[in-house]
């Protein structure tokens, strides 16, 4: 029997405001354990929420970026459960009134695109942070109690690992468009948890799901459903039934480990949170927020393959992050052919970014100097092979390209007379090369040009240089 | 004797003419708890050293930067968190809370000039309406020891009454200021709901608790109520609106104002001393121009179980932050975390506290939500609306603050329903979130009992007005139990 | 049938972590149950159409503007704090 797979996910993303969402704690990643609270996230007796506005209108852009609808009347509710990070044994969060719904985003995968459907998209506040300790005790961090939360529940529209992981990416990268979020799975400012279930093809409802944690990244969220749904489905064919449980991603062996079988339902007492006032987001104040929303990828791509033509690959690759693609404009901007921006920008700029562990804003690229160098080249100032030396001056220490070309004299050789007396030197100190060319062995042009470039420190324009070599040793 | 039988007037007067000083206000708060208190056991701390350094400090500031409350001491419902001082609500579960902020009411206090000489007694959580529940001791009613004060503000109403402190604040949840007032023989005033910052007011059910100032008068309190309200950013549901200066609404003048005797008010289940005491109110309001008609709230009998049903479901979420981690008494010899909860939970809360809890978990519980909590929303709804269309036509409706007179200590412990009918003809205020207040209006065998005056919305200027022109035109308030003084503790 | 019976009270309690034994078990199902009966009454009430009150006063889009304060100072936040260990508030293990 075959078995088709339905998976939905939920992902929570802290939103970067200055402060908590209901206290006036600084909201930074991390300080020193329990230095960013304040008596309103410690769940003091006595203390009240009140709401910050920003973390509103983040939630607002993100859901609108993701084709939410926007509730505009909207509220917040108490979630009750007793746990030692979630202080008031209550959390803040939304349940009836959604801040966004029926929203989704568009995937692709091998070349097909696909629509995934969000349900919800609400608003809430992080819990603390429990640390096990091996003494048979935790100690707890509140630093992280407070900090606001969106939670992207998916419909069960998802049938594969891959479509999971291009889910994910394609979210992350419109959250971080927006700015609202630095969605690093890393410091847990993006955290994803997996349903899945199998069910039999044509079977119209759902099977039993189980939920999968603990995947910190989405590479593991890939794993882990491959995973889960082999084992569901040897479950399956061997007439077992699948429990609903909630299951661990094991890093070191790929597999999903129990973790525990849910009995019902939490009953999590929901109602609403008498010390907050409802929210009425007028049309005057959600269009004010739809307008700082970015160009987001999918139109950046449209874009860059219609009116620049780039292929399809290299749109993709500079819309990855919004600071790449934000570059790459703005270079291009600057006079810069669009196809050799975008060269640079994914192959040298990228590969000095990796190997100095450096985003583009700290490296003394400006689109301006880097759009200076790419003219450089086109117009035959300087070589390739010169422009990554310029390059790298660029990257290190800024500057300006033509000013740094002319300080260090790397201006490249194109007089052909000039070029011609290094040739013919080259050629009278290398008669083994001649020889071996005359006996067929064509590399040997090559050696040549390199001596060529060798003795011109590499200034010499490389296509002349081939060119005279060819010329003059016919004539020996 | 005591000097607080003056008013706040007359106290400034003797400090303004230096016959007395802040400190010796401070002085006398003290020697007077010392020698009543014993018996009356309305105070559970004191802050004696630092309420005696504030007066010092008082004394120094010149006449012109004195308000009406200068350097007069005040107590405090031990439910406000006040920093440095140790704040239990009354319960062994805050045994030892020393708190690291200041409720805004009491930040204002301070700001007024007003003396904290210490916290008083309360039903724990303030759940209760004899201020038998409080962990720590029973407060008595000073006009006779064998009776309760009312609750939950039990230790505020008796404090005033017993001549220990002039003002006291306390908090109304569902006739929690009014009804001990009422038993006291003294002034309560629940404001408007969101009046008062309840910021640093522990919560018992969010949506009804208002703090509120208990006075000697009228005017006491109307002093007090300016002092204390005001919007406040750190509470989203206090309103940003003006704070009148309530004493300039005490004209005398009602000629003419429109009154509603609340026909439920003197219905089923109201005691004839209090009904008769209500009908000789109207005599003198009448006496004073005021036109009195009757009016009926409809939905006044639906308003108790729909008030337990959502304060209940309100504290079961409120008081879930008491699990003996951050703070607060906490279980011994612990292994685990459900147990620890469970233990701590168990043994820090009393009976009546865990009663409301568990009511309250059971309205908002799967399966009976919409049936308990969503309904009792729902009749809360009609409640408020009966007081909307009353105030259509009337400025203030009045009636019995509590059907009966103060009862026996230990005589309703045991019957919560019998205990919860006290507080029928507070609790739909409340639900409302109108002001009201509570001013003496007679007595039944020895004990006082209260009327009350109910406004619209931010009007508490009315309710002040009436009030007060029915004090002067009585002297209900002038009348003060004998206490004997006995051996200092 | 009762108001609510013995093994809901119990089940009530567990969720609002309160442990009582079978006697009190016994007295709260009764208290309870008094009061939910008394409560039923509401079932009188006609409230079809009846917009439920969260609020008494309503209010709307009461927001604060996003400006951090400084942190809590550690030691005062630990102050009430029965055990704690390494700046951290010290809780029995989950598991036990």
């Amino acid at each position: 029997m075959n078995f088709e797979t339905v998976i939905g996910l939920e992902v929570h993303v802290e939103l970067k405001t200055d402060s908590k969402i209901f206290s006036p704690a600084p909201n930074h990643f991390g300080a020193g354990p329990n230095t960013n609270t304040h008596v309103i996230d410690l769940g003091y007796p006595g203390v009240l929420p009140v709401l910050n506005k920003r973390a509103v209108e983040f939630a607002m852009k993100a859901a609108m970026a993701l084709n939410c609808e926007i509730n505009q009347e909207t509220k917040f509710d108490r979630k009750n459960y007793f746990y030692p990070d979630n202080p008031k044994a209550y959390q803040i969060s939304q349940f009836d009134k959604p801040i966004g719904e029926h929203g989704w985003i568009e995937i692709e995968v091998e070349g097909k695109k696909k629509r995934i459907g969000i349900t919800r998209l609400h608003l809430e506040e992080d819990a603390g942070k429990l640390n096990h300790t091996d003494n048979g005790y935790s100690l707890v961090d509140y630093n992280r109690q407070g900090t606001p939360l969106i939670e992207i529940v998916s419909e069960p529209d998802i049938r594969t690992p891959e479509e999971a992981y291009a889910y994910l990416e394609k979210l992350k990268s419109i959250i971080q468009y927006t700015g609202v979020s630095d969605v690093k799975m890393e410091e847990g400012s993006l955290r994803c948890d997996a349903n899945i279930s199998l069910r039999p093809y044509g079977q119209e409802e759902f099977g039993t799901k189980a939920e999968l944690k603990n995947l910190n990244s989405f590479n593991f969220v890939r794993r882990g459903l491959e995973h889960e749904q082999k084992r569901q489905a040897e479950v399956l064919l061997a007439g077992g039934i699948i429990e609903q449980e909630t299951r661990r991603f094991d890093e070191s062996t790929g597999k999903t480990l129990l973790m525990r079988v849910k009995e019902g339902s939490d009953d999590y007492r929901y109602f609403p949170e008498p010390d907050l006032t409802d929210l009425s987001i007028d049309d005057e104040w959600m269009e004010r927020i739809r307008a700082e929303i970015p160009e987001l990828p999918d139109a950046r791509q449209a874009r860059y393959v219609n009116e620049l033509g780039l292929p399809a690959y290299d749109a993709m690759v500079l819309t990855l992050t919004k600071d790449m693609s934000d570059f790459f404009d703005a270079t291009v901007q600057a006079g810069a052919d669009a196809k050799l921006a975008s060269n640079w920008l994914m192959g040298e700029v990228s590969a000095y970014m990796n190997t100095n562990q450096k985003e583009l804003s700290d490296t003394g690229l400006t689109p301006n100097n880097l759009a200076g160098m790419i003219k450089l080249i086109e117009e035959g100032t300087i070589s390739s092979k010169i422009a990554k030396k310029v390059f790298k001056e660029l990257a290190d220490n800024g500057g300006d390209a033509e000013k740094i070309v002319k300080e260090k004299g790397l201006v490249q050789i194109s007089d052909e007379g000039e070029l011609l007396k290094v040739v013919t030197e080259v050629l009278d100190n290398n008669q083994q090369s001649i020889d071996d060319f005359k006996e067929g062995k064509d590399r040997a042009v090559g050696f040549l040009v390199g001596q060529v470039m060798k003795a011109t420190k590499g200034q010499a324009n490389p296509p002349l240089v081939n060119k005279l070599i060819n010329q003059e040793i016919r004539k020996r | 004797m005591t000097l607080f039988n003056h008013s706040a007037k007359e106290l400034q007067q003797l400090l303004h003419n230096k016959e007395v000083s802040a400190v010796e206000l401070t002085d006398e708060a003290f020697r007077r708890i010392g020698k009543v208190d014993g018996d009356v056991k309305a105070f559970l701390a004191l802050n004696e050293e630092q309420a005696k350094a504030r007066a010092a400090e008082l004394d120094n500031t010149p006449a012109d930067q004195r308000g009406p409350l200068h350097g007069l001491p005040v107590g405090v419902k031990d439910n406000i968190v006040t920093q440095g001082l140790e704040t239990t609500c009354a319960s062994r579960m805050l045994g030892g809370f020393d708190p690291i902020y200041n409720a805004t009411a009491a930040t204002k206090l301070d700001d007024a000039g007003l003396i904290t000489v210490g916290k008083v007694n309360m039903d724990e959580f303030a759940m209760g309406g004899s201020t038998e529940n409080s962990y720590y001791k029973k407060t008595a009613n000073p006009w006779n020891l064998d009776y309760v004060p009312g609750g939950s503000s039990g230790g505020s109403a008796a404090a005033v009454a017993a001549g220990e402190v002039p003002f006291t604040l306390g908090s109304d949840t569902g006739g929690s200021i009014r009804q001990p007032a009422a038993y006291c023989g003294v002034v309560g005033m629940k404001p408007t709901y969101g009046r008062v910052s309840r910021y640093g007011l522990v919560a018992f059910a969010s949506s009804l608790d208002q703090i509120g100032p208990i006075t000697r008068t009228v005017e006491d309190n109307a002093f007090l109520l300016s002092a204390i309200s005001g919007h406040d950013p750190y509470d989203s549901t206090s309103f940003d609106i003006e704070v009148p200066d309530f004493a300039s609404a005490l004209t005398g003048d009602i000629k003419g104002l429109k009154i509603g005797i609340a026909s439920e008010y003197l219905g089923e289940g109201v005691g004839e001393a209090s009904r008769n005491a209500v009908k000789d109110a109207i005599k003198v309001l009448e006496s004073l121009g005021a036109e009195v008609e009757e009016v009926s709230l409809p939905h006044t009998k639906y308003a108790l179980p729909a008030y337990y049903l959502l304060s209940s479901s309100e504290a079961s979420s409120n008081l879930a932050r008491f699990d003996g981690i951050r703070y607060g008494y906490r279980a011994e010899g612990i292994e685990n975390l459900e147990d620890l909860y469970k233990q701590t939970r168990s043994e820090g809360f009393g009976d009546e506290v865990k009663t409301r809890i568990m009511l309250g978990t059971f309205a908002l519980s799967s399966g009976f939500y919409d049936a308990y909590y969503k309904k009792a929303q729902k009749v809360r709804t009609l409640v408020r609306d009966d007081f909307t269309n009353a105030f259509e036509k009337y400025d203030v409706v009045i009636g019995p603050t509590s059907p009966t007179a103060a009862f026996k200590i230990g005589e309703q412990i045991d019957d919560p329903l019998t205990m919860y009918a006290n507080d029928i003809l507070t609790i739909p205020v409340n639900l409302a979130g109108v002001p009201a207040i509570s001013i003496p209006c007679g007595f039944d065998n020895g004990l006082p009992l209260g009327l009350q005056v109910i406004g619209r919305h931010f009007d508490e200027s009315t309710v002040y007005r009436v009030a007060h022109a029915f004090e002067q035109a009585t002297d209900f308030h002038k009348r003060m139990p004998e206490i004997r003084e006995g051996l200092e503790r | 049938m009762a108001a609510i019976t013995k093994d809901q009270v119990k089940h009530v309690a567990n969720l609002a972590r309160l442990a009582i034994t079978e006697e009190e078990a016994e007295h709260y199902t009764e208290k309870l149950a008094s009061i939910i009966e008394f409560a039923e009454q509401l079932n009188e009430v006609d409230t079809s159409g009846v917009e439920p009150t969260t609020h008494p006063v309503p209010l709307v889009n009461v927001l604060r503007e996003d400006e951090p304060s400084k942190g809590l100072d550690r030691d005062l936040m630990l102050k009430n704090v029965p055990e704690h260990e390494d700046g951290m508030v010290k809780v029995p293990s989950i598991l036990g």
